[in-house]
């Protein structure tokens, strides 16, 4: 009898054998989605043809892509941070809430400052509110031994309704006839944008950002701490590394950055803070994060895909009426094909021998 | 991920050519904030778009679930830019992106239904709900026993606290004692939360439960306990038959099946547009079998009123929750106070935060 045996391979597969993994993972979730379709009576590829069209297809739908993704980016990068010292920070929904209810206060409260102090001081704002928010889980973590996943997910709840709270009540614009909405920000409070695209400068925000948190994890001592705690939480403590205050940074960092991204949102594409502003994008951030397997340059090509996907599924129900729910099947069979296809880099398939 | 860029090019260069070609048929796209199967609102404007699908020359299509924000400016941006002759979106939040893509599109037809702004190729279109909510209320009123009513809310905007108003101005015109409790859930779209929602109401002695949401939970909670409901937006009497006395319910196919005529012969002019029983826009859904003939006749006729133009409604006096004249004796309410009505009338029991 010649049966499969797992066996674990000498040395994990190279760049070019997890990008084939990759690839074959992205083309079977796109075959199961395909059936799916076709389930449905739609022919998948046409169906294919108009997403990718609708995703990637032209300058429009590019610009799009990049906008959608830059927020989504932003806090994938900071649950990146946190995922990296194995603090699972699932709060980045509120921690990015945060953000813009701090951005929003200082664009508020100093309407008339310039635009090139008023900008910072809305960024510093997002981040400090973003970071404490990131921070409370965090100590209560060490202090008191909390669950991370739970205290952060519950703290995303209490967020959304603090936001809600101020644009219901002391932040409400007088003249929106009673709904819920902040006054729309002066014009200095607005991240511009660039050149003749739709583009906004958030984009440059990611790159900057990206950067810096690479650089960290490449050239610093404290990055290289944050993996080492990452790898072994024993052998770190055993080593004398700091790890509470490890789990106190990455988390205050990671708020930070979602944090960020609740500015830029706020700031450069609603202009003003409503309860609209929350959709996703910090349970997105997971899977993007996951996706990348927390590299800063793959988690910008993971956003971008992820955009792409969002922004074509709504292509595809205008063309062929294809209900909304199909992109939330492809992404999950997206994701849950890639993390399976992760198995392939550490272990591989070979044939038992005959006894 | 060089492969997946290449892979991607390729499938590219195989489909860019093969865009869907602009044909001459007039075309409508539809922004839902919801699930179309959602029984609710979107499912009342997709029975809309379905009735002008079936005109002659007319294409229709929509995207559903879009998110209000930035992402139904996308989507709007999308179907201008795809030469559609109207774009339709069906949420308050969209009004402002709307505006935005509006501005871009000038020979676009935009229409925005439930908020209050307009621009020269932007309309607004809303129906006068509160007309049926009344009546609706009257059937509630002359229903309950303990004279306490549920209402299970949305979200404390304008359209959600006149709607409240309105059902408790029509409790009162039949039942002066009863009160109706407010419980807000923050939700438009939330089986299990608008259920618990429903439940609470019943937990603290109401036996009528009227919602302003649209899944039929609160018409599941009581049904389950045995007492009545009031649903909304289309009839839900199939969820819970044994509970459901009537409901306000939209008809948004006259206003589509009309606007689309006037914009086909160029006829349209951007406005605010606010029509009500009189157009067919709201109306009541038919009464349940325990509803006494007595009670029918007597709304019908206060429906007939309405529909006369001899029943505002909100005519004064009218009082708020402190008991304070909002509204003096014999003064109607004007659009724009109705539309930016941010308090509740004496009956209320609840707050509007």
């Amino acid at each position: 009898m010649s049966l499969l045996r797992i066996a674990k391979r000498q040395e994990p597969l190279g760049v070019g054998g997890s990008c084939c993994v990759l690839a074959a993972a992205l083309a079977l979730s796109l075959t199961l989605a395909g059936v799916f379709l076709a389930l449905g009576g739609t022919s998948p590829l046409s169906a294919l043809s108009v997403l990718l069209h609708g995703a990637f297809g032209s300058r429009h739908a590019l610009e799009d892509c990049v906008l959608k993704a830059i927020p989504i980016y932003l806090c994938a990068l900071g649950v990146a941070v946190a995922f990296r010292l194995k603090i699972w920070n699932i709060g980045a929904e509120g921690q990015f809430a945060l953000g813009a209810i701090g951005a929003t206060w200082a664009a508020l409260t100093f309407p008339e400052l310039p635009k090139i102090a008023l900008l910072p001081l809305m960024a510093a704002m997002a981040m400090a509110a973003g970071g404490l928010w990131g921070l409370v889980p965090a100590i209560l973590r060490q202090r008191l031994r909390t669950n991370e996943i739970i205290v952060t997910l519950m703290m995303n709840y209490i967020a959304v309704l603090l936001l809600d709270y101020l644009v219901y009540g002391a932040w409400k614009d007088p003249t929106s006839f009673g709904f819920p909405m902040t006054p729309l920000f002066s014009d200095s409070a607005i991240i511009g944008r660039i050149g003749g695209t739709t583009i906004n400068w958030g984009l440059a925000h990611c790159l900057v950002l990206g950067l810096l948190v690479w650089a960290f994890f490449r050239f610093t001592r404290t990055g290289f701490a944050v993996l080492a705690g990452g790898d072994n939480v024993r052998a770190a403590r055993y080593a004398g590394l700091p790890y509470d205050r490890l789990v106190f940074l990455v988390m205050a960092v990671s708020g930070a950055l979602a944090g960020w991204a609740g500015f830029v949102e706020a700031s450069a594409t609603v202009n003003r803070l409503q309860p609209s502003i929350m959709v996703g994008y910090g349970y997105t951030a997971i899977v993007v994060a996951w996706l990348a397997r927390l590299h800063p340059l793959a988690i910008g090509v993971a956003a971008l895909l992820l955009a792409g996907l969002r922004v074509g599924v709504e292509n595809l129900q205008l063309d062929l009426q294809v209900p909304a729910a199909f992109g939330g099947i492809i992404e999950g069979a997206i994701l849950l094909t890639v993390l399976a296809g992760g198995f392939f880099t550490t272990y591989r398939f070979t044939r038992r021998r005959r006894p | 991920m060089r492969i997946v860029k290449a892979v991607l090019t390729l499938f590219l260069a195989l489909w860019a050519g093969s865009a869907v070609a602009a044909d001459k048929e007039f075309k409508v796209g539809f922004i839902y904030v919801s699930p179309v199967g959602d029984a609710g609102w979107s499912y009342s404007h997709d029975l809309g778009r379905q009735a002008i699908e079936a005109l002659d020359g007319v294409t229709t299509s929509y995207v559903e679930a879009v998110p209000e924000g930035p992402d139904s400016e996308r989507v709007m941006t999308n179907m201008a830019r795809k030469d559609f002759d109207i774009v339709v979106a069906t949420s308050f939040g969209y009004m402002d992106p709307m505006l935005k893509v509006a501005k871009q599109f000038p020979k676009t037809v935009f229409l925005h239904c439930s908020g209050f702004k307009t621009a020269e190729n932007m309309g607004n279109f809303f129906g006068r709900m509160y007309q049926a909510r009344y009546l609706s209320g009257m059937v509630a009123g002359a229903m309950t026993k303990s004279n306490t009513i549920g209402y299970v809310a949305a979200f404390p905007i304008p359209e959600v606290i006149r709607g409240i108003n309105a059902f408790t101005l029509g409790v009162r015109a039949v039942n002066p004692k009863a009160t109706v409790r407010v419980v807000w859930t923050k939700t438009w779209y939330d089986p299990a939360t608008e259920k618990e929602a429903g439940k609470s109401l019943l937990d603290v002695g109401a036996d009528v439960v009227a919602q302003h949401q649209d899944s039929p939970g609160p018409q599941e909670a009581a049904q389950e306990k045995g007492v009545y409901s009031i649903g909304y937006n289309s009839d839900m009497s199939a969820f819970a038959p044994k509970a459901h006395l009537t409901a306000p319910v939209w008809n948004w196919k006259v206003y589509y099946t009309k606007v689309i005529d006037e914009v086909r012969k160029g006829t349209w002019k951007a406005g605010a547009v606010w029509p009500g029983m009189a157009e067919g826009i709201v109306d009541l859904a038919p009464f349940g079998p325990m509803v006494p003939k007595e009670l029918q006749d007597k709304v019908n006729a206060e429906k007939a009123r309405i529909i006369a133009g001899e029943q505002k409604i909100f005519v004064g006096p009218i009082k708020d929750q402190s008991g304070a004249v909002k509204l003096a004796a014999g003064a109607v309410a004007s659009d724009e106070e109705l539309l930016g009505m941010t308090w509740f009338v004496d009956g209320v029991i609840g707050t509007t935060k």
